[in-house]
């Protein structure tokens, strides 16, 4: 069984189609990049798959997405719950005004666990996780915006760790930063591999090779080409996606 | 090569003419702030004293003291805040957190714009028939805080509306993708973030309450009481009217000038102090959101 399956997805905003009848597989314990140009509808599409769409005014989403062989758009569908399944790293590292420890246990704690000493263990967990613990554990008391634009951006795959999600959405999670802390957040993605499913945009086409599994390329709102990341790089079957990983457009 | 160098010359010296043109006006209306708060000094410093600020008024308020007055005007801010604080707060989270942008969003702030408008006067003849007569509550504090409350009301939304608004929406999303609701989003990282900011509308309002006259004058204000209030549907008198009555009614300029412009002084340094009480709470409220 796949971990994600999303059949004829078509999205509007309003009386715009930002995608047109996607169909795409995912399994678990896999990172799938997906590429395209700007405005292509690769970020919308990771969207729908914790809802965050939801959020917008005016969307309409048609379609299913299964996740672990439950739609995720069914009525009775707590969103809360589906956002704890699904967590989500976003382009700009967005920590909260809060102490490092607060921002990793903002979501035990807004999901009611208090247990001190829980929480604690669980905050520790994953910053190892996220390979930040050896450069906050002494400063965990001061303020997220202490930390630089990598840590930050660590910080916040931290926090959603720490709510035990089971798929990983990153939107452009090192677009923002230097190769260094780019370095470190791609070895960080590899790492959780193992234990989680990951889907990351990305507009670099080096790193989509580097990082994933599988690749996916849309085009204009549609789904062009997904496959195993070294044959779409490779081997493209459709022109269009020949021509944006070559440079030719993009 | 002549014409840039002329070109970039100009530049320099348009740059120069204007900010020293900023500089001026800005140091204008500090001047204006100055000359006024000196001008009371210099007038009502004599007249203040432990007497004056804790005595009762006597002799046709020319002698003793505004010591009912004060205490007055500090029962209606208590009294509006209650009021207004809570309601204006809320109103303004959830225009801003709650609505959609549609046409209800953008009635209710054509409203509130407009009730920003409307005279101060206005507010008091509306107090009067409502709360005074129509609810019966007659001339109280009650009824006096109520309309004070109202008047500060679209002060207090717009500055907690815009406050909200100027807070990126990346926080929030944030918080939604790691599971928490909305009223957690607004509870826990929207509002903390937000309150020092929405403190600074309270200190507007505050100020506009206990310096307002009009809205007060038909639904509280007593012109000659030498006692205080011992509940909430007493009247009590309130400085900002106390002033007024001094300025106008009184037979003996000579001895009431310096009695108006002390209570004057008296008003002006509540409201200092208020703001900065409010300002320390700005602070502190900022210090607990670690911003950096």
């Amino acid at each position: 069984m796949y971990k994600i399956e999303t059949t004829n997805i078509n999205l509007f905003y309003g009386n715009f189609q930002a995608l047109t009848d996607i169909n795409l597989l995912i399994k678990e314990n896999t990172v799938t990049a997906l590429i395209g140009p700007s405005g292509c509808g690769k970020s919308t599409y990771l969207r729908t798959l914790n809802r965050m769409n939801d959020l917008i005014d005016d969307v309409r989403i048609e379609g299913k997405v299964l996740i672990d062989g439950k739609d995720i758009y069914e009525k009775k569908v707590d969103v809360v719950e589906l956002r704890k399944q699904v967590g989500m790293v976003f382009q700009k590292a967005n920590p909260f005004p809060k102490s490092i420890f607060e921002n990793v246990a903002f979501g035990l704690r807004v999901n009611g666990i208090n247990d001190q000493k829980y929480v604690a263990e669980e905050v520790e967990r994953s910053l190892r996780r996220a390979a930040l613990w050896d450069e906050v554990k002494d400063k965990l008391k001061k303020s997220a915006f202490e930390l630089s634009g990598g840590q930050q951006q660590r910080l916040c795959i931290a926090r959603a760790l720490a709510i035990k999600p089971s798929v990983i959405l990153m939107d452009e999670p090192a677009s923002a930063l230097d190769p260094i802390s780019t370095a470190k957040i791609e070895e960080l993605i590899y790492d959780l591999k193992k234990n989680y499913t990951i889907i990351i945009v990305t507009h670099n086409m080096q790193q989509a090779a580097r990082v994933s599994d599988n690749t996916a390329f849309f085009y204009l709102g549609k789904l062009i080409e997904h496959g195993v990341t070294k044959e779409i790089f490779l081997n493209p079957v459709k022109e269009a996606t020949q021509n944006y990983i070559t440079g030719r457009f993009g | 090569m002549k014409s840039s160098e002329k070109y970039n010359k100009n530049k320099k010296r348009n740059q120069i003419l204007v900010f020293s043109l900023f500089r001026v006006l800005n140091i204008a209306v500090i001047a204006i702030l100055i000359l006024i708060l000196f001008f009371i000094f210099i007038r009502g410093y004599k007249t203040l004293s432990w007497e004056f600020i804790t005595a009762m008024p006597e002799e046709g308020m020319t002698k003793g003291g505004i010591y009912p007055a004060i205490i007055g005007t500090l029962c209606l801010i208590g009294g509006s805040i209650i009021f207004a604080f809570p309601l204006g707060i809320f109103s303004g989270i959830y225009i801003n957190e709650y609505t959609k942008n549609n046409w209800f969003k953008r009635f209710v702030s054509m409203m509130t714009n407009n009730l920003a408008g409307i005279p101060s006067i206005v507010f008091g003849l509306f107090g009067m028939a409502l709360f005074v007569n129509t609810l019966g509550f007659g001339d109280s504090i009650i009824a006096g805080s109520l309309t004070l409350g109202i008047l500060t009301l679209p002060v207090i939304i717009k500055t907690t509306e815009e406050a909200l608004k100027s807070i990126d929406d990346s926080f929030r999303l944030g918080s939604y993708a790691l599971g928490a609701t909305k009223l957690q989003t607004i509870r826990k990282v929207i509002l903390p973030i937000a309150f020092p900011n929405i403190i600074t509308g309270l200190i507007l309002s505050v100020g506009r309450v206990s310096g307002e006259t009009a809205p007060i004058l038909f639904t509280v204000a007593a012109y000659f009481l030498p006692k205080l209030p011992s509940g909430i549907f007493d009247q009590v008198m309130a400085l900002p009217y106390h002033l007024y009555v001094i300025s106008t009614s009184g037979t003996n300029i000579t001895e009431s000038r310096p009695v108006a412009y002390g209570t004057a002084l008296v008003l002006i340094i509540m409201i200092l102090i208020i703001n900065l009480l409010a300002n320390g709470l700005r602070m502190f409220f900022k210090n607990k959101v670690k911003m950096n």
